[in-house]
C-alpha cells in the first residue's frame, strides 16, 4: 500500500512537472540549437523580452516601496483605527481572490480611452491603457500583495519595542527605519521580491488586457508565447517559454540558497 | 533632573489607566512605581518618555512642560522590560546606537562604549549579539545602552521581571549602587514590593489608575495611608471585626471598623513568655508551617484567625495548644477613616485583665 502511495506522487509529480517541461525543451530545441537561438531572437522576441524586463523592473521596484509602506501602516498605523486597518488588510488580498483578467479589465474600465480620466491623461500625451503604463499598473495590480504578505508577518513577529528604544535614542523616523527596520525585514523584502519577479514575469491575463498585444509595442514574452501557439510557431513558442521558466527556476534557487545561508547565520 | 507631573489622565478606548495623577520627583532620586499589574505604573512611566500622550495633564521636566515633545527630544532613556536589544547589533553597537544617532564623533563614541562596558561588568562580550547572552547580561546592555547619550532622567519597566531570582538579587543592589554613582533621576515600575522597598528611594504605590501613596519605603510600611496599602505592602491579615480583638475594644468601637494585621504586629507564646499578661488573650494554634529560618503560626482568636512568625529558638508549639496571643498595633479602617491604633493595655499597665 505504502509503495503504491509512493509510485502515484512520482507519477503524479512526472505528469504534472517534468513530462511537461520535458516536452517543452524538446520543442524548444525541435529545429536544433539553431532554431532556439533563432526564435528567441526574432525582433519581436527581442521585443517582448525587453518589455517584460522593463515590466517586471518597475513592478518590482514600486511593490518594494509600496508594499513596505502599506505593511508598516497596516501594522504600526495606530492613527488608522482598528477597523479601518482591518477592512485594508482584507482589501490587499482582493488581486488573490479575483481573476487577473478582471484586474485588467478594471483598469480599462478606469482609466481606458474611453473613460474621462483616460481621455484627460491621453490630452497631455500619457497614454495608460494600450501603453507602458497601463501594463505596470496591471501587474502592480496582481502582485501587490505578495510583497506586503511576506514583510507583514516579519513586522507582527518583531514588534514596536525596538523601534521605541530607537526612539528613546534619539532616533526619528527614517533613522530607525534604516538602522533597526529595516535590517530585520530585509528577508521577507528579498522574498516578496522574488516572488513579485517570477509572478510579473509569468503574469499574462491581466497584461492581455491591459496592454492590447501590439506586436513591436506592447507585447510581453508571455502574450508572445501565446500568440506564436495562435499561429501554430510552436517551437518558437516553445523556445520563449523556455527562457522563461529557466530564469523563473533560477530565481527559485536563488531564494532557497539565500534561505540555506541565512539559517547559518 | 527634576520632574513634575500634574493632573495626567489617559484612557485606552474605554479604559480608565491613570486617573488624576499628580507628583514631583527631586533631582538624583530614585523613585519606584509600585502596584498591581494593570495598575497603571506603566502607561505613567510611557507617557513620561513621551511613548504615549495623555489626554489631560502635564508633564513638566526642569520648570518646561514637555507634552508635546517627542521622545526623542525629551532627554531620558528608558529600559524596556524584554530590553528591546537590536538583535542585528552587536553589544557594542547597541550601547553606540545612540551616540552614532546625535552623530558623536568616532573616538568619543568608543570612549563611553568603553567606559560602559566597563561599568556595567560586560567586558569581553562587546563583540557578541544580544542571543549569546544571558539574561542578566542583557538587562545590563539595556542598561548601558540608555545611560550613553547621558539622559537627564532613567527610565525603567520592570527591569527585573525577566531575570531567575538569584540572579535578580545581585542586580537590584548592583543597580541601585551604579545608580547612586551615575546620580541620574532614575523611576522604576515593579509589582514586588520587596524590589521597591530594597531598592528605591521614594515609593508610589498605584493602584488602579490613581497613586495611593507616596513616601519612603519606611513611611509607607510603618503607616500606610489607605486600606490598599496597608494590604498590599507587606503581609496582612484582614480582620472583619476589630473591636472583638483584645485592646482594641475602645479604638474600634465605631461600627463596621475592620483591621489589618501584620504577623510581626502579633506575638504568640506561654504563658511565662510575657511579661504584661494584662495585653494577652487566650488563643489556639490552627496550623504550623516551617518557613526555613523561622515557624509560620496560624493561630485561632475568638472566631478570627491571626497569622505570626515564631523563632526556632523558643519553645516549639503544637497544633491545638492553647497560647497566649498579644495583638501589639492594628492597622485600622472604616467606610470613613483609616488610622494604625496601638493595643491600649500595652500603653496602659495599670489595667487589670478581667
Amino acid at each position: 500500500m505504502k509503495k503504491l502511495w509512493i509510485v502515484l506522487t512520482y507519477l503524479v509529480f512526472a505528469v504534472l512537472l517534468v513530462a511537461p517541461l520535458a516536452k517543452m525543451t524538446q520543442s524548444a530545441f525541435a529545429n536544433g540549437w539553431s532554431g532556439f537561438v533563432e526564435a528567441i531572437s526574432r525582433p519581436e522576441a527581442l521585443h517582448a523580452l525587453m518589455m517584460t524586463g522593463l515590466v517586471v523592473v518597475c513592478v518590482t521596484l514600486l511593490n518594494g516601496i509600496f508594499g513596505i509602506m502599506t505593511a508598516l501602516y497596516l501594522v504600526r498605523g495606530k492613527w488608522l483605527g482598528r477597523r479601518l486597518r482591518s477592512v485594508m488588510n482584507s482589501i490587499v488580498d482582493l488581486p488573490y481572490a479575483v481573476s487577473p483578467v478582471i484586474g485588467g479589465l478594471m483598469i480599462v474600465l478606469l482609466v481606458g480611452p474611453d473613460t474621462a480620466l483616460g481621455s484627460f491623461f491621453a490630452g497631455i500625451g500619457f497614454n495608460i491603457v494600450y501603453a507602458f503604463p497601463g501594463m505596470v499598473i496591471a501587474t502592480l495590480f496582481v502582485t501587490f500583495p505578495l510583497m506586503v504578505r511576506e514583510i507583514m508577518p516579519v513586522l507582527e513577529e518583531i514588534g514596536d519595542d525596538q523601534e521605541q528604544a530607537s526612539a528613546t535614542l534619539g532616533a526619528y523616523g527614517w533613522t530607525t527605519f534604516r538602522r533597526v527596520t529595516w535590517p530585520s525585514i530585509r528577508w521577507g523584502v528579498a522574498y516578496g521580491a522574488v516572488l513579485t519577479i517570477a509572478r510579473s514575469m509569468g503574469e499574462f491575463g491581466a497584461v492581455l488586457v491591459v496592454s492590447g498585444n501590439i506586436i513591436n509595442r506592447t507585447q510581453t514574452a508571455t502574450t508572445l508565447v501565446y500568440q506564436d501557439v495562435e499561429n501554430f510557431n510552436i517551437a518558437a513558442a516553445g523556445g520563449i517559454a523556455l527562457l522563461l521558466a529557466a530564469f523563473s527556476a533560477g530565481l527559485l534557487l536563488l531564494m532557497e540558497w539565500t534561505k540555506k545561508r541565512r539559517e547559518v547565520h | 533632573m527634576h520632574v513634575e507631573v500634574r493632573g495626567l489622565d489617559k484612557h485606552f478606548g474605554s479604559f480608565h489607566a491613570v486617573k488624576d495623577v499628580s507628583f514631583g520627583i527631586q533631582k538624583g532620586h530614585l523613585i519606584g512605581l509600585l502596584g498591581p499589574s494593570g495598575g497603571g505604573k506603566t502607561s505613567i512611566l510611557r507617557m513620561l518618555a513621551g511613548l504615549e500622550s495623555p489626554d489631560k495633564g502635564e508633564i513638566i521636566f526642569h520648570g518646561k512642560r514637555v507634552n508635546e515633545l517627542p521622545p526623542q527630544e525629551r532627554g531620558i532613556g528608558f529600559v524596556f522590560q524584554n530590553y528591546a536589544l537590536f538583535k542585528h547589533m552587536t553589544v557594542f553597537e547597541n550601547i553606540a546606537y545612540g551616540l552614532k544617532v546625535q552623530k558623536a564623533p568616532k573616538a568619543q563614541i568608543r570612549d563611553r562604549v568603553m567606559e560602559l562596558v566597563e561599568l556595567t561588568g560586560l567586558k569581553g562580550f562587546e563583540q557578541r549579539y544580544p542571543q549569546q547572552l544571558s539574561g542578566g547580561q542583557r538587562q545590563r546592555v539595556a542598561f548601558a545602552r540608555a545611560l550613553a547619550p547621558e539622559p537627564q532622567l532613567l527610565l525603567l519597566d520592570e527591569p527585573f521581571a525577566a531575570i531567575d531570582a538569584k540572579i535578580r538579587q545581585e542586580l537590584r543592589s548592583w543597580l541601585r549602587e551604579l545608580i547612586e554613582r551615575v546620580g541620574i533621576t532614575s523611576i522604576f515600575v515593579t509589582h514586588d514590593q520587596d524590589e521597591a522597598i530594597e531598592v528605591a528611594d521614594e515609593i508610589m504605590v498605584i493602584s488602579q489608575g490613581r497613586v495611593e501613596q507616596k513616601g519612603t519605603p519606611w513611611d509607607i510600611y510603618k503607616e500606610p495611608a489607605t486600606p490598599f496599602v496597608a494590604s498590599f505592602i507587606g503581609e496582612s491579615t484582614q480582620i472583619e471585626h476589630a473591636a472583638k480583638l483584645h485592646g482594641f475594644d475602645q479604638a474600634a468601637k465605631a461600627s463596621g471598623t475592620r483591621a489589618l494585621i501584620r504577623p510581626e504586629y502579633v506575638e504568640v507564646g506561654r504563658r511565662n513568655e510575657f511579661t504584661l499578661l494584662s495585653a494577652t488573650e487566650e488563643g489556639v494554634v490552627r496550623h504550623l508551617h516551617f518557613r526555613g529560618s523561622q515557624w509560620l503560626v496560624e493561630v485561632e482568636v475568638g472566631d478570627q484567625s491571626l497569622i505570626t512568625y515564631r523563632s526556632l529558638e523558643k519553645d516549639a508549639l503544637q497544633v491545638g495548644d492553647s497560647v497566649r496571643v498579644l495583638v501589639h498595633r492594628a492597622y485600622l479602617y472604616n467606610n470613613e477613616r483609616s488610622w494604625i491604633a496601638e493595643n491600649r493595655f500595652k500603653a496602659d499597665p495599670m489595667s487589670v485583665m478581667i
